[in-house]
């Protein structure tokens, strides 16, 4: 025990030393979400839009100006050919061309059923469907309203299923809510994997593990100095961020903290045992950093942090199950939006638990071979 | 017992055999050298005596243990000072010391009366990091490290390698006043004027030692008369030499070229009219004692014509 105290000592004497990285770790949360408020949402302003309106009608200039107030359209211009829209989109200067039919007024007062065309610039999906979006609910919204108009329409009462959506747990569909576990996620993985990681192999560049090796140091002691020191910090970062998540960003945080942090010590153990697997195959932190960034990628596309699991193709849903970081971002997101207790992440803290039983012990393993 | 005691040591790595079946013993408080040049298989010598290497054939015992099965009983007596400085740079000179101090389960107080001549000089600059030392007090550093266990064993691989004169000088004084602690010093060097310090030195060759005994006995084995010879043109010489009927050996020594003849009773003037006849001026031919450089060298060579 004495023993490992002093590696703790040594190791919390380098790190608080090494100002290139120390800032850097605190920083790093108050960065990563501030960015992610201000500037990657998933919201669209001003977007413009060419006009094809056949109709010239009061209705269809009603429903243009509906585009327009909403502030998320914007008239760029207008012609009477559907070629000229298509053209300002390859050009890109707009991104969606309205068609209004020229019976459009006319159907409507009818009682019929009229139709719109949008033509939406789809080279970027994400942006595509959010303007299918606006575009369909603002149209429905106006069809909606002009019906008190259109007098000698024969009420008749229109039998159907209303669908009425509630979005439950985050009613506003706010972005940062959703992205904020998953940014913490990303966050204590990076100290966990790279940083812990990075230590030994530095040990290893540097030639100190070769003074170690002949201490009466066992490498079990080595190893929980190595790891322990940033299974601290990442904790603690964990901390900071959801601190600055909840009172900077309003962000809830509904489920049990002192569940969150007990799973988040599994997940680190977790990632702290590939970061030391990853320091067993490299000789340098320049391969062992090239190694880790390219785990980290796969586990982060994979892991459900930008884009749902559930719309990934299957052989890539089941993969998720060796990807500890889809698992925890999955668990942040319960636990702090939903209030998920034990009973509905267990198996989730199951599944980490195995991987941190399975890869801890064989890069611990594998340590000792590599080092004999 | 023996402190060392290597018997038919082999290591390779790969295909490349580094130690060729190694033998010697070392005597407690001796200050023993292991001479040779870059490659010889020095280093992988001193890993498998700090138990950092397992040797493919052979044994080797530190302190009458074996080096692979109480590896963990060696690591506790012995102090090691590997070829590259191996402290953490971003530490400061006393927190090395007591670093390494802890992990053996002891403080600087408690051994400071033996590292006392080295780290006393180093004190003044104790919160300096170890990195920004010069290479001497690195040197210095390194040594109070592996010292402050009272081991009783130290190994120092090429200690004094990229060390100026003076920092080297001192640190030889500052092992034989270790061996007076009776603390047996293992110390490899590729300086050959660095052997006539130890008490007894190995030559090492190609992964095979060459000769065992102590400087002094080395040099004696020197049979033939030894002549420093200097003329103007050092590259001349060594070709007219070279193609002289009665060379033995010819090797470049800084000014002068060191010859030996195949003749028993050769003069100086035989070599000198030899030179004149073929047009040097004034050459200068003198005779003089082979020292440790000279013996290796002849050694080497003769191992070259065996093979």
């Amino acid at each position: 025990m004495r023993t490992i105290r002093f590696l703790l000592q040594k190791e919390f004497l380098q790190i608080f030393r090494n100002k290139g990285m120390l800032p850097i770790i605190f920083l790093m949360p108050v960065v990563q979400l501030v960015l992610l408020s201000f500037a990657a949402t998933y919201e669209i302003r001003e977007v413009n839009f060419h006009l094809i309106d056949f109709d010239q009608s009061e209705a269809s200039q009603q429903l243009v100006q509906k585009f327009q107030a909403t502030g998320y359209f914007n008239l760029q211009s207008s012609s009477f050919n559907v070629d000229d829209g298509i053209e300002k989109m390859r050009s890109n200067d707009v991104r969606l061309a309205l068609v209004i039919p020229q019976d459009f007024e006319q159907r409507l007062k009818l009682g019929q059923f009229a139709s719109v065309q949008l033509n939406i610039d789809a080279v970027d999906g994400t942006t595509a469907g959010l303007i299918q979006g606006y575009g369909r609910s603002i149209i429905q919204d106006f069809s909606s309203r002009i019906r008190p108009n259109v007098e000698n329409i024969k009420l008749t009462n229109q039998q159907g299923i209303e669908v009425i959506p509630a979005s439950w747990y985050n009613p506003n569909l706010d972005y940062i809510q959703y992205m904020v576990p998953g940014i913490l996620v990303v966050l204590i993985s990076m100290i966990g994997m790279f940083l812990s990681g990075m230590n030994i192999v530095r040990e290893r560049e540097i030639g100190t593990i070769e003074q170690l090796n002949v201490t009466p140091i066992k490498r079990y002691q080595f190893i929980i100095g190595k790891l322990l020191p940033f299974w601290i910090i990442a904790l603690f970062e964990l901390g900071i961020g959801l601190l600055i998540a909840y009172y900077g960003f309003g962000v809830p945080f509904v489920g049990s903290a002192w569940l969150l942090f007990g799973i988040a010590g599994i997940f680190l153990l977790v990632v702290q045992g590939l970061g030391l697997f990853i320091s067993t195959i490299t000789d340098t932190q320049q391969q062992a950093m090239f190694i880790a960034w390219f785990l980290m990628v796969v586990f982060i596309l994979m892991g459900g942090l930008f884009t749902p699991i559930q719309s990934m193709p299957v052989w890539a849903q089941e993969l998720t199950i060796f990807n500890p970081i889809a698992h925890f971002i999955e668990i942040m997101r319960s636990v702090m939006l939903k209030g998920a207790g034990w009973f509905e992440v267990q198996h989730l803290v199951g599944l980490l638990t195995v991987m941190a039983v399975l890869i801890l012990p064989a890069s611990i393993f594998r340590y000792r071979k590599s080092t004999s | 017992m023996k402190p060392i005691s290597v018997h038919h040591a082999h290591k390779s790595y790969g295909a490349k055999e580094a130690v060729k079946g190694i033998s010697f013993e070392v005597d407690e408080g001796l200050l023993f050298g292991l001479i040779g040049p870059d490659g010889a298989g020095k280093t992988t010598i001193f890993r498998i005596l700090t138990t950092l290497l397992k040797p493919d054939k052979g044994e080797a015992l530190v302190l009458g243990l074996d080096v692979v099965d109480d590896y963990r009983q060696i690591r506790k007596h012995v102090g090691y000072m590997p070829g590259r400085f191996s402290l953490y740079q971003d530490l400061s000179v006393e927190e090395n010391v007591a670093f390494f101090a802890s992990v053996f389960g002891t403080t600087i107080d408690a051994n400071y009366d033996l590292i006392e001549p080295i780290y006393s000089q180093l004190e003044p600059f104790k919160d300096r990091l170890a990195g920004a030392l010069s290479g001497g007090m690195k040197q210095k550093l390194a040594l109070s490290c592996a010292l402050i266990h009272k081991p009783e064993v130290l190994f120092l691989d090429e200690p004094t390698t990229g060390v100026d004169a003076v920092s080297r000088k001192e640190f030889w004084q500052m092992l034989h006043r270790l061996k007076e602690e009776n603390i047996t010093i293992l110390v490899s060097t590729p300086y050959m004027d660095e052997a006539e310090q130890c008490d007894r030195v190995a030559l090492m060759q190609d992964g095979q030692i060459l000769s065992i005994d102590t400087p002094e006995r080395i040099t004696k084995t020197f049979h033939n008369q030894l002549w420093a010879i200097k003329t103007e043109n050092k590259y001349q010489l060594i070709q007219l030499l070279r193609s002289y009927e009665y060379a033995e050996s010819v090797q470049p020594f800084g000014e002068y070229v060191h010859y030996t003849d195949k003749r028993e009773e050769v003069q100086a003037e035989h070599i000198m009219e030899y030179l004149k006849s073929k047009g040097v001026i004034n050459p200068t031919v003198v005779a003089i004692a082979p020292d440790i450089e000279d013996t290796f060298m002849r050694l080497m060579e003769q191992e070259e014509t065996y093979e």
